[in-house]
Formats: C-alpha cells, structure tokens, sequence
C-alpha cells in the first residue's frame, strides 16, 4: 500500500526557518560578506578574496589576545571544575533547609545580570573606596588593578571565579544527588576509603554534568566580554585584552569592519571546533557506559 | 560467625512522630538462615540497616555473641550486605569489583584471586571477569552485588535486602538455590528480606513476619502456616490467605451470628473472637454449616478456589482434586482441628 504523498507538512517548519534566518543565518551571511570585501565608504565595496584571513591569521595582535585568551580560559577552568567539584561533596546530601539555603546562596552569582558583576568588583576592587582595594592596600600591599597586569588578571579571574563557580557547583551537585544510598551503604559494606568512594563512585556518577560543565564554562569564558571590559577595559595596556574586547575594538574602535568580520568567522569556527570535539566525546562515553 | 542478640531495639526516623520499627527482642542464632517476610513499608529494611550498623536504633542494644555493637559501624561488626538494586563499581571490572572489599581489608593478592575465581565460578560469571561491569545488564550486575557480599569468607553475617528484585524469574529460582547451598557449605548466618512469601518459605529456616513495624511471629514456614500468632500473618502467609469471620466462644462452642458451627475443647470464652480457617481446610455442605453466597470459581487447574462471601467477611475455599460443586452446596463446615481463635488480632491459646 502507498500512502499519498503530500508535502504540506513542510509549511508547519516555516515559522521556525523565518526565526533562524533573522536571527542566525542572515547575521551571519553579513559578516562573511564583510570579511570577503573593503570599503572605503559611499556603501562601494571591493573583492579583497582571502586577504583579511591570512592579515588575521599573521597578526601578531590577534596572536597575543589568542594567548591570552588560552591562559585565561586554561587557569578559570583548573580553578573552577575542581573547587566546584570540592563544594559540591561538601554540600549536604540530605535536603532539608541547609540545602536550600546552600542553593540560594550558589545561585545568586549566577542572576546578577553581567555588567553588573563587573560593576562590583570594578568598585570592590578599587583602591581610594573600594573595601578590597582599599583593605589590601591599608594592609601594606600594592595592589592596584588599573596599573598592575598581574593585579588585573588576578581580580579578573577571582572574579571569575565567584561568578561562575557556582554553576560547576549546581550541576555536579544534580549529578551527587543522583546517586542512590544504597551506593554509599555498599561502600562503608566494602570498607571503601572516602577517596575510593570519590574515584569509584561519585566521580564516574558525575562525569556527564561535569563534562557538561566544562564545555560550558570553556564556551563562556573563551567567549568573555562584558566584566572584564567593565573592570579593566582590557588594560593595563593590553594586558586583559581577550579576543572578545579585541573584536569589538577593532571592529567599532577602529572600525575596521573587514578584518573584523574575518577575526569573527574565525573566532566563531574555533569554538565550534572545540565544541564539536567536547560533545563527540560526551557522546562516545555515553555509548561506552551503555 | 557470631549469634546476634536484639534487646528491646526500636527505632524512630529523625522528625517523625512513628515508631519505624517497634520494640523487639530476639535471638538470631549463628549459622541459620533467616527471612524477614512483609509488606513494604513495614520496617523490614529499617531491622536490617540497624543489624548491619548502616542505621543506629534510637532505642535498645545489639549484641554479638556478648559484645555490645549498638555503636559501632559496619566495618567493625564485619558484616556483608545486598541490596535491592545493583551496586557495581563502574570504573571497575567484573574481577575487580568482587576483589574490592578484599583488597580493602588488605588481603594477599594471590588469596584475593582465588577467592574471585572461586566466587565468579559460583555466580556464573567466570567469563566476563574481565570486562567492565559498567556495561552489563541489570540481572548481571545484581549478580556482581551478590557475588561481594559472600566473596568475604570471615563474616559474621550476610543481609539481603530484596536481592532478586531486579533478577528474571527464571533466574530468581537458581540463585535462591545457590544461596541456600552456599548457606550450607560456609554456615553463614543469613537474613533475607523480601515480601514474597514464596521466597521467604522455601529459603529460610525461620521465618520473620512483620507489619507495620512490629514483629508478628517467628517460626517455622509450618507454624505460619498451620498457627498463625495473628490474624496479619494468617491472612499474608497462604494463597488466598486465611478466612476471618467475626464470631464467639461459648462453652468451646463457635457460634457465628447464632450458627452453631463447631465444637473445640480447652478454649475460655471469648467474647469478640475472631475464627481464623485456612481455604484448605474448608468444604463446601448443601446443609451443614455457614450459609454463604458463592460469588464465583477459579479453576486454577490442580485446585480449584471458590470465593464466597458470609455477611461481610470473604470466604475462599480450595476444593482438593476431584471434589465436585453441586448446585446446592451453599453453605462452608470448617474442620475443627484446624480453627485458630484469635482475639484483638492475635492468637488465642487453649490448653
């Protein structure tokens, strides 16, 4: 038997194809024409092919942001993961009002809208009113994040840290709280050391919302703009110039849109690139635990 | 090996105003095997957790053989336990994980391997030593449970917790086989938890019957089932369960709603007695006996059950092979030997 065929269904995907044309292909599709032409105004634009790629790709100031961005990305993620995985354990297992006052806490980071967190601590840390600024200095440090790069990466990164750890801490949290008792009643059965418990238990349990956690907090961070630009503005000099502040000088600072628009397209395909290469594994280990 | 002695142990979860587990006293011999039989819920897990140390009783003591072990863990009383849903180590092999709770007490590698042979042989599981346990089905990984809780040889005692849940019933019957022979062999005293009364009978040597958190009756699968201590194990412990009819005892005379139905001898009065009568000692009469309403017949091929109704009570009765219904027969006559009188619930003695 053949059924009829009628392809009036594909209208029903329509509305979707309008919203992702608007919102991501046409967007997008302007960029790459940007990052294929020169203009020197009068709306005239020039052929230049693969020019902006390869001036990108041999910058040595997109290089130095590139760098700084890895070893930024790299120190959040080996502070971040761990610490989040520590306060997790230690969080009570039971729910109760402990628990939930643990989770507000945990969760109020996460709702400061992000200009905001940058506002904080760009005032917290300043040092004529800001209480840690002013503390450290009355302490005798020298600390200073408008002068000093290495005061600014480490207020940077703290608040980073404060920002966003939380979110490592909700979601391997979730994946603790998956765990049934009878695991843990096993284990003291089996005489099982408390790290035996954590390598053979707790960690295999938590190892999906920990990769989850980390390609997210890898997406987020390598994409970083808005608290840093707040606090440092990139400086001292270029010192936290990540490749998001980089972008947005040169395309509205400088407003080389050409460069710009290349230094998009390449950005964006190295994200994607790592996250194809995250979820390729999550998908793997998933199939391996069956 | 030790005898576990109970004193008055009860227990109340934190924030809950009932008794989980009602005051009990009761000696678990060494080396006999034993099943904890009831409805969920009724606190059979709870007495396990306390005899293995995973929960401390908020009242009484625990002995073993003479030593007070209210306070101490699991590890000290060196017990072994099962529970009702697989517990394997994921990152571990099928090997490794038997080996675990050896290598955690520190054994010599070379005992340790002998052992997990011996142990992989019994559960069936030697060809799949080496692969990863993680990536084995639900009844294999029960298995692996199973396998760690007898792969220690020194233990004072080995606790089930609903372990055939998860296992297919064809399974369930080999392995409760294989229990009861490894009980022989090593003489560990086991405690077997469950709510299948099939389960319970044909493993244990004493059965333990609670509801609600109270021990009803402890006994042989014979005396639970010839007489019952309360109307709850009666009714739990049979299929169908015990009839329970609502009537007195006068003179060692039953009289139900002013039917004289049988005579006994050695009984006081009862006023508010309940007769309890096994379906298989009950027989369907044209004119003797209880009237009744015949609702309808099983036929379950070796017997037949009929369910019938008197006032209010249910009435089953199991017709033995070869007894025919007659259109007539609507009346019950119970055998007198088998009667069990109860009062409040619970058995009424006779002389």
């Amino acid at each position: 038997m053949t059924k009829p065929i009628n392809q009036r269904a594909w209208f029903l995907v329509l509305p979707v194809l309008i919203l992702v044309a608007f919102s991501a292909v046409i967007p997008l599709m302007t960029v790459v024409n940007y990052a294929f032409q020169d203009s020197f105004g009068n709306n005239e634009f020039f052929w230049v092919g693969f020019e902006w790629f390869e001036e990108i790709l041999r910058s040595e100031r997109v290089h130095d942001a590139l760098g700084r961005q890895i070893l930024f990305t790299l120190i959040i993620l080996v502070i971040e993961i761990p610490l989040g995985v520590f306060v997790a354990l230690h969080m009570p297992r039971k729910s109760g009002t402990w628990t939930s006052i643990c989770l507000v806490l945990l969760a109020l980071p996460l709702l400061i809208p992000w200009n905001v967190v940058g506002t904080i601590w760009q005032i917290f840390g300043r040092v004529d009113i800001g209480l840690l600024g002013y503390i450290l200095s009355s302490l005798g440090f020298d600390y200073n994040y408008t002068q000093d790069s290495f005061d600014a990466w480490v207020t940077i990164i703290i608040m980073d840290v404060w920002h966003w750890t939380s979110l490592v801490v909700l979601l391997s949290y979730a994946g603790l709280r998956s765990i049934p008792d009878a695991y843990y009643q096993a284990a003291k059965i089996d005489q099982a050391s408390r790290w035996s418990i954590f390598r053979h238990i707790e960690l295999p349990k938590m190892k999906n919302v920990l990769l989850i956690a980390i390609l997210l907090r890898f997406m987020d961070s390598f994409m970083i703009y808005t608290e840093p630009f707040v606090v440092t503005g990139g400086g001292p000099g270029n010192a936290t110039t990540f490749l998001s502040i980089d972008l947005v000088k040169m395309a509205i600072g400088q407003f080389d849109l050409g460069p710009a628009a290349a230094f998009s397209i390449i950005y964006f395909l190295v994200i994607l690139l790592v996250c194809w290469v995250f979820y390729t594994v999550m998908m793997n280990t998933g199939k391996v635990d069956g | 090996m030790a005898k576990i002695t109970l004193r008055k142990l009860a227990h109340t979860y934190e924030g809950s105003k009932e008794q989980a587990l009602k005051p009990l006293n009761h000696v678990w011999e060494d080396g006999a095997a034993y099943a904890l039989l009831g409805p969920s819920g009724c606190g059979k897990s709870t007495l396990l957790n306390i005899i293995s140390g995973l929960l401390e009783p908020s009242e009484g003591q625990i002995l073993f053989d003479d030593q007070d072990v209210t306070a101490s863990g699991t590890v000290e009383r060196n017990i072994a336990q099962v529970f009702q849903f697989p517990v394997v180590y994921d990152t571990m092999t099928v090997g490794e994980n038997l080996a675990f709770p050896l290598k955690n007490r520190g054994m010599d590698q070379d005992k340790i391997e002998k052992r997990v042979t011996e142990i992989a042989k019994m559960i069936d599981l030697s060809e799949q030593l080496d692969s990863r346990a993680s990536g084995l089905s639900a009844d294999l990984q029960q298995k692996i449970s199973l396998g760690r809780g007898m792969v220690r040889e020194d233990v004072n005692a080995i606790l089930f917790d609903e372990p055939l849940t998860v296992i297919d019933p064809a399974m369930k019957t080999d392995l409760r086989i294989q229990l009861k022979e490894l009980h022989h062999e090593f003489g560990h005293t086991m405690i077997y938890v469950t709510h299948d009364q099939t389960e319970a009978l044909t493993f244990a040597d004493q059965v333990v019957v609670m509801n609600q958190g109270e021990v009803l009756q402890i006994g042989t699968p014979t005396e639970l089932f010839e007489r019952p201590a309360h109307t709850f194990v009666g009714h739990f412990i049979g299929s169908p369960g015990m009839n329970i009819v609502e009537g007195k005892l006068v003179n060692n005379h039953i009289i139900i709603n002013d039917t004289l139905c049988n005579i006994l001898s050695g009984y006081d009065d009862v006023d508010n007695a309940q007769i309890g009568i096994r379906p298989e000692y009950c027989a369907l009469s044209a004119s003797e006996g209880l009237p009744i309403t015949i609702n309808r017949v099983e036929d379950l091929g070796k017997h037949k059950v009929v369910r019938a109704i008197y006032e209010k009570s249910d009435i089953n009765i199991i017709l033995r092979e070869g007894e025919e219904i007659e259109a007539d027969m609507n009346h019950v006559v119970f055998d007198s030997e088998k009667i069990g009188i109860f009062k409040n619930d619970w058995r009424v003695e006779h002389d």
